[in-house]
């Protein structure tokens, strides 16, 4: 007993590294599983406290730039509202006229693009009936999807992290795939997994498609790049530019899907 | 006493806030960010309780990420370096740490370099190892630790010079 306490003293010094080191990386592995970083994340009320203070300042300096996305916005949807077509014949997607969608507006307080794995932080919470699993977008294109929620908080995993994995399609053929990222450059992101039997143009467009219940059907991504085949022969990979640029977001809309719980019931959850 | 440790607590905040609110932001590239937060481990008092340093250390990178969102790679890369501080600086100014004289803030300008870059480069590359967490990625791994390195060692210096001409 001596002899063990004797050595727990010597080596004091290193059994605490071992100790901190060994918790450091149980925590880098748990933000590594989804739906897991319950500890640290950036929605607390310290780290998003201080977050929104700062932005309460910072947002004034790029008011301008986000007025002229907002009246862009407002004029897009001006023609829509004055012109003689039908909606589904128009160029924007049909969100406002899904009625099983709800929309609430949000200001990003905390925005990265830089890392490998990003994360944003908004400034709504479950006090605004907000919650997990809740589509982001902004008025061009999708940012991410919430991946946990305090109580005037909510972090986003944008479409720029490793881990996030979001059904899309074409819009011109409906052959869907799942778009993902591969940690290079923040404009680009990957669409997988598309059928060989599509006929892809370079500058085609990719919307989300309907088979995940966060997003409605339709909302803009982006457009192709590039596209190869991939390693076995059969899917493409498409290399899709973003139409929403990520480095400057100001104003999001948080879209709850008010259906979602009832068909989730009836799909298998084992995913 | 009190007045340094009133320092350290400031320090501690300032280079807190410095490293989340602005340095974070940089995106020099589209990718390069200084971590100059770790200054507060490389400017740490030397002293016998290696054990409270370890655990400051670890309380720093913890915060930082927390502000973040990386899960516990900051910690980890920050008690690493705070554990293997003591043997770089033996190596890197030898007699005078022996003799427990230095300083670093008045230190000599070419092993403080030398102990800088070690220490910075052992936290980065653990830094961005854990952030990438994926082997076959190696080449980003190097690339992204060897630019952040000098962005950061160049910040530090900066800093040092700045800060310790008020002391003299």
């Amino acid at each position: 007993m001596q002899q063990i306490i004797n050595f727990i003293l010597r080596n004091k010094s290193f059994l605490l590294f071992a100790l901190l080191f060994a918790l450091s990386i149980f925590l880098t592995i748990q933000s590594n599983s989804y739906h897991k970083s319950k500890f640290i994340n950036s929605a607390n009320a310290l780290s998003g406290g201080v977050y929104n203070l700062t932005n309460g300042i910072t947002q004034y300096f790029d008011l301008k730039e986000q007025n002229e996305i907002l009246t862009e916005e407002n004029n897009r949807l001006k023609s829509i509202l004055y012109s003689n077509h039908g909606y589904q014949e128009s160029e924007v997607d049909s969100l406002p006229y899904v009625p099983n969608f709800k929309f609430i507006t949000a200001t990003v307080i905390k925005n990265s693009y830089s890392a490998y794995n990003n994360y944003l932080t908004i400034d709504k919470g479950t006090k605004d009936s907000i919650n997990v699993d809740f589509g982001v977008i902004s008025s061009k294109g999708v940012v991410g999807i919430i991946d946990n929620v305090s109580k005037n908080y909510a972090r986003v995993l944008s479409v720029l992290n490793t881990k996030s994995r979001i059904n899309a399609e074409l819009k011109k053929t409906n052959h869907f795939g799942s778009l993902k990222w591969d940690g290079k450059s923040p404009e680009v992101v990957q669409l997988i997994d598309i059928p060989k039997q599509a006929e892809i143009k370079i500058g085609d467009t990719i919307v989300t498609g309907g088979l995940s219940t966060i997003f409605p059907k339709g909302i803009p991504i982006g457009s192709v790049q590039s596209f190869n085949l991939d390693e076995t022969g059969n899917y493409f990979i498409l290399d899709v530019r973003l139409f929403n640029d990520m480095t400057n977001l100001g104003n999001v809309h948080v879209i709850e899907n008010i259906n979602a719980k009832e068909i989730l019931s009836l799909e298998p959850t084992d995913e | 006493m009190n007045s340094s440790i009133a320092l350290h607590i400031s320090r501690f905040v300032l280079l807190v806030l410095l490293q989340v609110l602005i340095l974070n932001h940089i995106n020099f590239l589209g990718y390069i960010n200084p971590y100059a937060y770790i200054l507060f481990i490389l400017l740490f008092p030397i002293s016998n309780n290696r054990q409270l340093f370890i655990l400051l250390s670890f309380v720093l990178g913890f915060t930082i990420d927390l502000f973040s969102d990386s899960g516990g790679i900051h910690a980890a890369a920050c008690v690493t370096i705070a554990y293997l501080r003591p043997m770089i600086l033996k190596f890197t100014f030898g007699t005078s740490y022996e003799h427990q004289t230095l300083k670093i803030g008045t230190s000599e300008i070419g092993p403080r370099i030398t102990y800088f870059t070690i220490i910075i480069l052992i936290h980065h590359f653990i830094l961005f190892t854990l952030e990438v967490f994926n082997t076959s990625n190696i080449l980003l791994i190097a690339k992204k630790s060897l630019f952040s390195s000098i962005f950061t060692l160049i910040m530090c210096l900066i800093l040092t010079v700045l800060f310790s001409r008020n002391s003299k």
